[in-house]
């Protein structure tokens, strides 16, 4: 048995928002500086051009990358031989986003209630997927997730018939609806398989995959290669003013199904793909 | 349009409908002057207080209204990340303010037909700013001061003094749409833009 003390986790949590309302990580700064030596459009290269000036600007005067800061989505990996000790994990994260935010002058983006839609006013809750693995360590990983391209998400159970190339046809659909409302240059990310619930936890475990790492699996690192092209010759472009780069990269996680299903969910993340990790 | 250095000089408010009237989708703009913040919640309370036939929290006509919800400013500045949010939040409240003689509006994504359809009456041009450059475009932004529904956070109104904040003209008078005409010379497969 190991120790981690909440106190721990809450500084962690607390610097991975600040760092990562600021600055993108590596994998995306590069795919973005690929994307704008590869990008055909001479409209859309300048887009990315403004995209790379706030990147450094953002970075340079410690001012948010994008103003929405996003809900905060947390995948917290608990070994079974790690103890937390001094509180609870769920608040000890919850703790760090809050201080995080306040500290970061990140914006708070999230409200009480659907309803009611009244701001919390520190950016929590956060959404926290546990996973308990083997192990006497704790693993968080966050993104600050932006709501104009999570709005562009879509989820379906398609029929066994429609076979992968209905898989296709519905990402490609949902990329280009997506189009300049969610920010391109995209990374969709796409769960294949599971239940209904599964597939949308896959899509957004695929964002969180450092970009060019693709699947262990080669059929579905085929797929997702194929996936990338179909994408991008949808023509939405960097900001949806035309192009050849609509999608930085199309990363797909799967699940075994039932037989009577083939579910199918495409969370979109803009290029303000803020992301953050640690082992404690 | 083109790059940034082809782009005109254009005051907000616009002097005149002329002025929106010649302004062209695909134009690169520079923005300068006073433009007006408010997202969906905002609006919505505009149009409760115009329908009570109370004064509005900002002019309106010929002005331009910016969708945003900015972080918070660090100590001496005005404001912090401010760039746009997803236009199409704001559509069901935006033909009634085109009606009342609002003459733009800056945001990023596709607008409803129906505000393409109040627009042919009434001088006004949906513009774009780049989605998620917050950093830069909140430099754009030297001086910001709330007008009203404070209680709103980052999405009550603000007025907002700009230099040189760079849009594209995304729908214009003539009733053409920028993304259609961009996107169309580079669609290979994809059923809809
Ligand atoms: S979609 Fe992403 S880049 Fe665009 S405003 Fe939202 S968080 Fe920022």
């Amino acid at each position: 048995m190991r120790d981690v003390h909440v106190d721990q986790i809450t500084k962690a949590v607390s610097e991975m928002c600040q760092s990562a309302g600021v600055t993108l990580s590596d994998d995306m700064l590069e795919a973005l500086q690929k994307a704008h030596r590869e990008e055909e459009s001479p409209l859309g290269r300048h887009a990315l051009e403004i995209l790379l000036e706030n990147a450094e600007m953002a970075t340079g005067s410690a001012l948010p990358y994008c103003q929405d800061c996003g809900f905060s989505v947390v995948f917290a990996k608990l070994g079974q031989d790690c103890h937390v000790i001094g509180g609870s994990l769920t608040e000890a994260i919850n703790e760090g986003i809050r201080q995080g935010y306040g500290e970061g002058l990140l914006r708070a983006s999230i409200l009480k209630s659907p309803i009611d839609r009244e701001n919390t006013g520190d950016n929590t809750p956060a959404v926290i997927h546990y996973e308990v693995v083997p192990g006497d360590r704790l693993e968080l990983a966050i993104t600050l997730k932006g709501g104009g391209s999570e709005n562009m998400s879509r989820q379906a159970m398609l029929k066994p018939a429609d076979g992968v190339e209905g898989v296709k046809r519905f990402v490609v659909d949902t990329v280009a609806n997506a189009g300049p409302n969610a920010c391109p240059p995209l990374v969709p990310g796409i769960g294949l398989g599971g239940t209904f619930d599964k597939s949308t936890y896959l899509a957004k475990k695929a964002i969180m995959r450092p970009i060019g790492q693709f699947n262990s699996d080669p059929q579905i690192a085929e797929l997702e290669k194929e996936m990338l092209v179909l994408c991008n010759e949808t023509g939405v472009g960097p900001q949806g003013l035309g192009g050849t780069v609509t999608c930085l990269w199309t990363p797909i996680e799967v699940y075994p199904c039932h037989v009577t299903a083939l579910p199918v969910a495409v969370n979109i993340q803009c290029h303000a793909n803020r992301r953050r990790e640690v082992t404690l | 349009m083109s790059s940034q250095e082809h782009a005109k000089r254009i005051q907000v408010p616009f002097e005149s409908e002329e002025t929106i009237r010649n302004l062209r989708a695909g134009d690169a703009l520079l923005l300068n002057g006073t433009l007006y913040t408010a997202r969906d919640a905002a609006h919505k309370r505009i149009l409760e207080a115009a329908d009570r036939g109370e004064d509005l929290p900002i002019p309106i006509e010929r002005q331009v209204i910016y969708y945003v919800g900015p972080t918070p400013p660090r100590d001496g500045e005005a404001i912090g990340s401010a760039g746009p949010t997803t236009a199409y939040r704001m559509d069901p409240y935006t033909p009634p303010l085109i009606e009342m003689g609002l003459g733009g509006a800056i945001g990023k994504g596709y607008r409803e037909a129906k505000v393409k359809e109040a627009m042919k009456g009434h001088p006004f041009v949906y513009m774009a700013a780049i989605g998620g450059a917050g950093a830069l475009l909140g430099k754009r932004i030297k001086e910001a001061q709330v007008l009203a529904y404070e209680d709103l956070g980052t999405e009550a109104i603000r007025r907002l003094v700009v230099e040189d904040f760079p849009v594209i003209v995304i729908n214009d008078t003539e009733g053409t749409d920028f993304y259609e005409v961009a996107q169309a010379p580079w669609r290979k497969a994809g059923d809809k833009a």
